[in-house]
């Protein structure tokens, strides 16, 4: 393994910050006090990771309404993001974007998106800045099984052959489109198969290995930083919650999923590998766990005791002038 | 100075702004056209030819070719402009904007107010709209009242050929998201060709143009229906009978003010507009008089509007279609004479036919 332990612990303390975003979400939201439509991420943290891992703040993505996930790889304040969801003045986005609107340019993130793939035509459009820029940098539009089906993904990956543009179209393919299956929902065998008849290469990956995903980017990364035109990656992957928060998901065996929380837990295996192979301790890996449960409990008291956007915010930043 | 076409003044427009300006480029369907053809490169250079020329000068990195793809080329020019270009996105005809209207209304339009202030979205969507081309029912629509419906976007109407470059300079430098809708009869009308410097300047938006005045009567008129409105006008003053010819140039922002100034002068409003005959632009004119002027009022407000159909093909149904400057002259001696519709039009026709 070519990854130093700093590497390896900052990693994990990445996925299990994403994790433990999740489950206090998760928790919270029976409370009643976290407003709105959450798409909770769990089981899903390799991707965000292994993919954000090769990108700086200078890379752009484009997430979906499943966000949380990305924007905590991308580097956006969980803090603030908390702030968000509980529509706090303080929030990432000052309260008036929720969990489906959570962006931070200043990391290069175009945000979470409640239009199931939007982000497609968006991260090539960032694409194309690079390119007119003349700069190296790539974007990644992160969609899944579902989004894999609207037009927007197909015309943004024809868009993007044709212009030769440096965009990562990273498919997480969790086998469940709310509630269709992609049995069901994809006419092909598999969905990284579309982007052979786009003009596109395409890898398809265990998207609940870390290692799987990091060294896979690692390539498709290089390739668009060189120039090469876009690259398609479909990850398979697991959700551990339902569509949404509240979603009873009686389209879904229960040994199903308690099957994938038991042997497809990314975090698990990554924990599993890296101790097996004396890189670091079962005590470094309970103590980042420890650290994020007390930040999380940190996070939601604050964001439970923070102000209100002042009323004036109602009709504030609809235009920079009007 | 010399006097030039909207055609020529938007040209202009958009080749200073990308000299001036490295971060603007264009984007759409055959704005240069000939792209993987034997033939010529640059054939179109846009549908009508605005753009040819451009694609010489700023090369295909700027100035860019598309699919027929509307809903990802356009998705493709959000993305760009909220991260750090300014492009001018080419949407042919208006009709098209259902094909990526989520693009605009979903995404451009909200990133500022979702995200808390922090995203700059500065898209200008050049688009055509208006109906007199035979053009029929999909290529012949003013869908500006839908636009200006929707909060984060701004929504540009020019009427002549000095305001179409002020403006087009000012949407593309505007950091907001601006729609900019150029009607297809005015690009080569003499009427609104007008005096337009050869270099860069800037028409405020919200800031409506007063193209007559007069004492009895307000016309607000918007792109097309200006000149109807004009050429009612100038008919109605050898009567004796004034108009303030009110041209708000954009919609959004609107210059409510030199509306409601001008109702307050003349106690009347007629609204000329080709967008809808429900929920129309003319109908939130009328809205806002109503609320704010009603005190004001001598007569009751008249909208000169479409009929609530599709536009026809068959030239005759067309011309019925268009709101005409019979239509509007009655409608001023409708809410100035008292007289009955029938009355008013009968008398309108009288008169052209005597002057004929």
């Amino acid at each position: 393994m070519s990854l130093t332990k700093e590497q390896l612990l900052d990693y994990y303390r990445k996925m299990r910050n994403i994790r433990e975003f999740e489950e206090t979400i998760h928790r919270e939201n029976t409370t009643g006090e976290i407003p709105g439509f959450l798409h909770l991420y769990c089981g899903e943290e390799a991707n965000a990771v292994g993919v954000c891992a090769h990108l700086s703040d200078d890379d752009y993505i484009a997430s979906n309404h499943r966000g949380h996930g990305h924007c905590v790889a991308k580097g956006s304040d969980p803090r603030l993001m908390v702030m968000e969801l509980y529509g706090r003045a303080e929030g990432l986005c000052g309260g008036k974007g929720g969990s489906m609107h959570i962006a931070d340019l200043d990391r290069g993130s175009l945000g979470a998106n409640g239009i199931v793939g939007a982000g497609a035509p968006l991260a090539t459009g960032a694409a194309l800045t690079q390119k007119v820029k003349g700069r190296d940098n790539v974007s990644v539009c992160f969609f899944g099984d579902g989004a894999s089906n609207e037009g927007y993904v197909f015309e943004a990956m024809n868009l993007a052959v044709i212009l030769k543009l440096p965009v990562i179209f990273y498919c997480e393919n969790n086998g469940v489109g709310e509630g269709t299956g992609v049995d069901y929902a994809v006419g092909a065998d598999s969905i990284a198969d579309r982007a052979a008849a786009f003009g596109m290469p395409a890898k398809k990956i265990d998207g609940t290995d870390f290692f799987s995903v990091y060294d896979a980017m690692e390539e498709v990364v290089a390739h668009c930083r060189a120039g090469n035109g876009p690259y398609f990656v479909e990850a398979e992957t697991v959700r551990f919650y339902g569509h949404f928060e509240g979603d009873p998901q009686k389209y879904r065996l229960k040994e199903e999923i308690d099957n994938a929380k038991l042997h497809r837990d990314c975090l698990k295996k990554f924990r599993s590998r890296v101790i097996e192979e004396g890189l670091a301790t079962t005590e470094e890996f309970d103590s980042i766990d420890s650290d994020l449960v007390a930040a999380y409990k940190g996070y939601v008291a604050e964001a439970k005791q923070a102000a209100w956007p002042r009323p004036e915010a109602l009709t504030e930043d609809v235009y920079i002038t009007y | 100075m010399a006097e030039k076409s909207i055609r020529t003044a938007i040209g202009e427009a958009m080749r200073a702004e990308m000299r001036r300006d490295n971060n603007v480029i264009l984007i759409g369907e055959d704005v240069a056209g000939g792209q993987g053809c034997e033939g010529e490169l640059d054939a179109y250079g846009g549908v009508l030819g605005i753009s040819k020329g451009l694609i010489q000068e700023f090369g295909a990195d700027r100035i860019i070719d598309t699919p027929i793809s509307e809903m990802g080329y356009m998705g493709m020019a959000v993305g760009a402009a909220a991260s750090g270009l300014r492009p001018i996105a080419e949407l042919m005809f208006s009709d098209f904007y259902g094909c990526c209207w989520d693009m605009l209304y979903n995404q451009a339009a909200k990133f500022r107010y979702m995200f808390g202030g922090k995203a700059v979205t500065p898209l200008t969507v050049r688009t055509m709209i208006g109906a007199g081309a035979s053009a029929s029912a999909q290529h012949s629509q003013s869908p500006y009242h839908v636009f200006t419906s929707l909060p984060g976007m701004k929504c540009v109407v020019p009427s002549n050929a000095y305001d179409a470059k002020g403006l087009l300079i000012q949407a593309i430098q505007d950091d907001d998201p601006v729609i900019f809708c150029e009607h297809k009869a005015l690009y080569d009308l003499p009427l609104a060709a007008s005096e337009v410097p050869d270099e860069s300047y800037t028409v405020p938006f919200g800031e409506a143009n007063f193209v007559r005045e007069g004492e009895d009567v307000t016309i607000v008129a918007l792109g097309l229906m200006v000149h109807l409105a004009a050429g009612a006008a100038d008919e109605l003053a050898k009567q004796g009978i004034g108009c303030d010819v009110i041209d708000p140039r954009t919609t959004s922002p609107l210059d409510e003010e030199a509306i409601l100034e001008s109702v307050q002068n003349t106690g009347r409003l007629i609204v000329v507009d080709e967008s809808s005959a429900r929920c129309g632009f003319a109908h939130d004119i009328a809205a806002l008089v109503a609320s704010q002027a009603f005190d004001c009022l001598k007569a009751p407000i008249k909208l000169v509007t479409p009929p609530h159909t599709p536009v026809p093909f068959s030239s005759p149904l067309e011309q019925a279609w268009i709101p005409s400057g019979e239509r509007v002259a009655a409608a001023v001696l409708e809410v100035t004479m008292g007289l009955d519709a029938k009355t008013a039009m009968d008398t309108v026709m009288a008169a052209k036919s005597a002057a004929a």
